[in-house]
């Protein structure tokens, strides 16, 4: 396993060595690759904190962290950036997403150490100022919600598919949000805030 | 702010309605200035910037986190409970168990049976067993995992067609039925089927669905002295404070509950769970706030499902579509405990289509799984999968269109209701035909049927309707309405908005009596400390429950300002009416006032209106009425279905909010395609634990999976009757016929009747290679 030093804050296999008791049970249970990172890294008190500093909407936030903590529970009920929702804490439903380098992700299955160096973007980072960014205004005219709870994580998908895609199709539409689950079923009204937030940006369909 | 902006009143050049006086009902409303358009939502700004607090994003100074230890087996007893490693570790600040003082409670699970909070006999995987308070939730987990428990494993049955036979593991001394059949009998049903034509028998089966919102089950509960304030993801505040304080035995004005925003219920949020008093025990032991949801795992197990359907219909039709008998029976399970396992499940059999001769039957039955809660339509879509596709198979077995053959059998009164009672409105004839005649349905079947059948993928289009039971709303409701001294408003109001618009659909009804802007009204909602009763938000009946005590309450408040004006100017009120943002003598043009200018507001301050949610019509009901239809596309090789459109034609009388109604009717298609398609349960033979119990194997509709065209046609009707709005419940009936009317498609492509749930590949290309073989 090549290692990435500087854009992580611990290497990957320092990461293995940080990891809390129980993920370290596990580790030492798959053979080969918990022996190897063993020997060369010290374990680490599951109590140890480590220190991070994350950029989230363009603001720097220096953090002690444990290093299990995801990247959601940082945001969320560290730093009090609740916009960002947790619907299933695994990767299933989406409602987590935030940007990472403008890409989205689901912020549940990342680990807030994991995303140092990295440019975060939060649905409150879509704000400007007091007003609404294009993509939330053009869910809020077409009603593309019913609950709102996954809404966060909708918008943020269509936030992301716009940045890779200025001009999307309703079949890259439907694409771009497949991973994100709205039970309520508001899909249609969300295809159409697409379109819509896809033109308040500048595109043209 | 532009000044047009802060305009409090909409009205220039607008009338706003009569005023009636006191203690009369108001006129409907005839053209209306607000009601009726497509309105983004009041709080859509809230929930699109991230603003809006849900009660899982409650921050509190000095929050600790809990978690609930389940019991990973589908029946057994507790024998010990070792908490002592746990209670040891960092950052643990309480553990909890039934041997800790003050958790050996009653939980009530049913009016006849009630089970300890945490009962050392678990009946279903998911039994809460212990629980503990932590710094964190990272350490709340690891100490769960540190927590021993000693469980004397039992044997257990979770498949309620086997739970009857001799030798089944019983889930409670007794047995496993839960009560007698329920039993429903019209005229002769012999004599129906020996009137009818063609008869028809068929099974049909639809398997469990679990309801899984976005926003976990779950509270942030502390104490204030000893006030309880619980922040809870519910439909119904009113009904989580009763629980709570029946539980721990408090005076419900110790119980606050706050429910601004919530992240989707769909029934399973209308009642408290044990994870509420859980969450109060830990808060009372700790002295701190505790905030509690469930893992997304837990919600798969125990706060309520849709349950399994297993139906037998018989059906006698004559050669010109009367349907001449019925007889249905079924039987489902509401889990371990007494949950409506077979409720409302033959309802649309009883009471749908007109047919003289009825006879239903239904078995409550009890397995070692999780409790049923109330879920979108219960019994609805279930008795919808096997009567539709009924009428489906008759309509195919006289040659005539199933169009042609509902229309042949529409009541106009309820004949599964005591003394026949009349419809205020039953729009199900125009849902049928103007829903056809929208989706170009005789067209479109026509030009399927002249295409030969070629290749492997058939195209196919198929419909469905229904009525929902209730949803007319009805009593009680109080809600106040408050006029500030520059004529802005208040609305109050308990009523929780589970995402169906409530706060705005009250709003435009505040708006439209009053003249004032939606945005210029404030709202305070789902309180128990602040708001008035409501009951749950539910059964379709919040808006025709809370849109007339709020129109009442704005009236009220009319009505005292044309008092207040009539003092003002020297004439009686009953010559005052409202002229844009003032009050004006009909008959004097020269004796106007302002209603801001009024001295006896100024002196006040306020103006308060009460309004209360008027009886029901004596003697009618007031149910919804919807028929959808769709198109199909059906790969024989791969057992694939696209649905290609799909129409809902929703009779809910008067429409509130079109943008909010148009979404409502999207939605509970796209629910009807997770029952129909992908959503099903599967417990373990072996184990008789859940193996699907997450998003990834326990499929729900995505963004790939709802149909790209999709059309709401209302059926709008000007019900008088119903009550002062007009408007009846939407919520249910549009997920009612989805599931059928795809089935239906299905057979339209392919001539395989697909009478079980789920509708998809896996058992698709089974039946297609079964059917490949015998030719």
């Amino acid at each position: 396993m090549e290692e990435k030093k500087g854009r992580f804050a611990v290497t990957r296999r320092g990461f293995l060595g940080t990891l809390g008791a129980g993920a370290v049970v596990a580790v030492a249970t798959t053979s080969g690759l918990a022996t190897g990172a063993g020997k060369e890294t010290a374990m680490t008190d599951p109590e140890e904190m480590t220190r991070i500093k994350l950029r989230i909407n363009g603001k720097v936030h220096r953090l002690l962290v444990e290093p299990r903590w995801s990247l959601l529970f940082v945001l969320r009920e560290v730093i009090g950036l609740t916009a960002a929702k947790e619907g299933c804490g695994r990767g299933e439903c989406g409602a987590c997403t935030v940007l990472i380098d403008s890409v989205p992700r689901y912020a549940c299955l990342t680990l807030a150490v994991e995303a140092e160096g990295t440019e975060i973007v939060t649905p409150e980072g879509l704000m400007e100022g007091e007003s609404l960014g294009p993509v939330q205004q053009a869910f809020l005219e077409h009603d593309a919600f019913q609950c709102g709870y996954c809404t966060s994580g909708q918008v943020m998908a269509v936030e992301g598919l716009l940045r890779s895609r200025p001009d999307p199709s309703l079949d890259e539409i439907r694409k771009g949000l497949s991973g994100n689950l709205c039970r309520c079923g508001a899909y249609t009204h969300i295809f159409e805030a697409a379109k819509r937030a896809a033109r308040l940006k500048g595109g043209s369909r | 702010m532009k000044q047009e902006d802060r305009d409090i009143y909409y009205t220039k050049g607008l009338s706003i309605p009569e005023t009636p006086e006191p203690g009369k009902e108001p006129e409907p409303w005839g053209k209306t200035n607000v009601i009726g358009k497509a309105r983004p939502r009041i709080d859509a700004y809230e929930r699109v910037s991230g603003a809006a607090i849900y009660p899982s994003d409650v921050l509190m100074a000095h929050t600790l986190y809990g978690a609930v230890l389940r019991c990973p087996h589908p029946h057994a007893v507790v024998k010990k409970v070792d908490t002592k490693k746990a209670e040891a570790m960092p950052g643990v600040r309480s553990v909890i168990s039934a041997s800790t003082p003050g958790a050996d409670l009653r939980w009530p699970y049913s009016k006849e049976m009630s089970a300890k909070l945490f009962d050392p006999h678990c009946r279903f995987e998911g039994e809460a067993v212990a629980a503990v308070a932590a710094e964190t939730p990272y350490q709340a987990m690891d100490a769960l995992a540190a927590i021993h428990v000693e469980y004397e494993v039992k044997p257990f049955v979770v498949d309620e067609r086997k739970a009857l036979e001799p030798g089944a593991p019983p889930v409670h001394e007794g047995g496993n039925r839960v009560g007698k059949k329920n039993l429903y009998e019209r005229g002769d049903i012999e004599k129906g089927f020996a009137q009818a034509d063609v008869v028809l028998e068929q099974t049909y089966r639809t398997e469990c669905e679990l309801h899984t919102p976005l926003e976990l089950h779950g509270c942030v509960a502390h104490w204030d002295g000893d006030q309880l304030v619980i922040h809870e993801s519910t439909q119904g505040v009113y009904a989580v404070q009763a629980r709570v304080a029946q539980v721990l035995g408090l005076p419900l004005s110790k119980v606050r509950v706050i429910g601004h925003y919530m992240g989707g219920g769909f029934g399973s949020k209308l009642q408290a769970s044990k994870y509420t008093i859980i969450a109060s025990i830990l808060a009372r032991k700790t002295g701190r706030p505790v905030k509690l949801f469930l893992t997304r795992e837990e919600t798969y197990l125990c706060v309520g499902n849709r349950p399994p359907a297993n139906m037998k219909l018989k059906a006698g039709v004559k050669k010109d579509g009367t349907l001449t008998a019925l007889d249905f029976s079924c039987s489902g399970t509401g889990g371990a405990y007494p949950a409506g396992g077979t409720s409302l499940v033959d309802w649309l059999v009883r009471d749908l289509y007109t047919c003289p001769n009825v006879r239903t039957e239904a078995a409550d039955i009890f397995i070692n799984a999780g409790p049923a809660r109330p879920f979108r339509a219960p019994g609805h879509p279930q008795g919808a999968w096997a009567l539709e596709q009924m009428l489906d198979a008759l309509a195919v077995a006289l040659n005539m269109d199933p169009v042609e053959l509902r229309l042949k059998n529409i009541p106009t009164y309820s004949q599964a209701r005591e003394g026949n009672p009349p419809y205020t409105t039953t729009g199900l004839k125009e849902c049928l035909e103007e829903g056809a005649r929208a989706f170009r349905w005789k067209e479109t079947k026509q030009e399927i049927d002249n295409t030969p059948r070629e290749g492997h993928v058939r195209r196919g289009v198929g419909m469905a309707s229904c009525l929902w039971v209730v949803g007319g709303g009805g009593p009680p409701s109080t809600v106040i309405v408050k006029l500030f001294s520059d004529g802005s408003v208040n609305l109050n109001m308990g009523a929780s908005d589970i995402g169906t618009g409530t706060k705005t659909v009250m709003a435009m009804v505040v708006s439209e009596e009053l003249g004032v802007k939606p945005d210029m009204i404030q709202i305070e909602h789902a309180d128990t400390g602040t708001t008035q009763y409501a009951t749950p938000s539910g059964g379709s009946k919040t808006v025709p429950t809370e849109a007339p005590a709020v129109r009442s309450a704005a009236i009220h408040v009319k009505q005292q300002l044309l008092k207040l004006a009539g003092e003002d100017l020297g004439v009686d009120p009953s010559d005052l009416r409202f002229q844009g943002d003032a009050i004006a003598s009909r008959t004097d043009g020269s004796k106007m006032i302002e209603v801001k200018q009024l001295s006896g507001l100024k002196k006040r301050g306020v103006v308060v209106g009460v309004g209360y949610r008027g009886p029901n019509p004596q003697g009618k009901v007031v149910n919804p009425f919807a028929a959808q239809f769709c198109e199909v596309e059906v790969n024989t090789r791969t057992g694939e279905v696209r649905l290609l459109r799909f129409l809902g034609a929703n009779e809910s009388g008067r429409v509130m909010d079109r943008l909010t109604f148009d979404n409502q009717v999207y939605g509970g298609i796209t629910m009807g395609v997770g029952l129909a398609m992908t959503e099903f349960r599967v417990l373990d033979r072996n184990t008789g634990k859940m193996v699907n119990k997450n998003w990834h194997d326990y499929k729900l509709p995505t963004a790939l999976d709802v149909p790209p065209e999709m059309v709401s046609l209302p059926i709008e009707f000007r019900d008088t009757e119903a009550n002062n709005t007009g408007a009846k419940g939407l919520g249910e009936p549009v997920t009612i016929p989805t599931a059928a009317a795809i089935a239906n498609a299905v057979y339209h492509a392919t001539g395989v009747r697909v009478t079980d749930t789920p509708i998809n590949p896996y058992r698709l290309s089974a039946i297609f290679a079964e059917r490949f073989k015998e030719v």
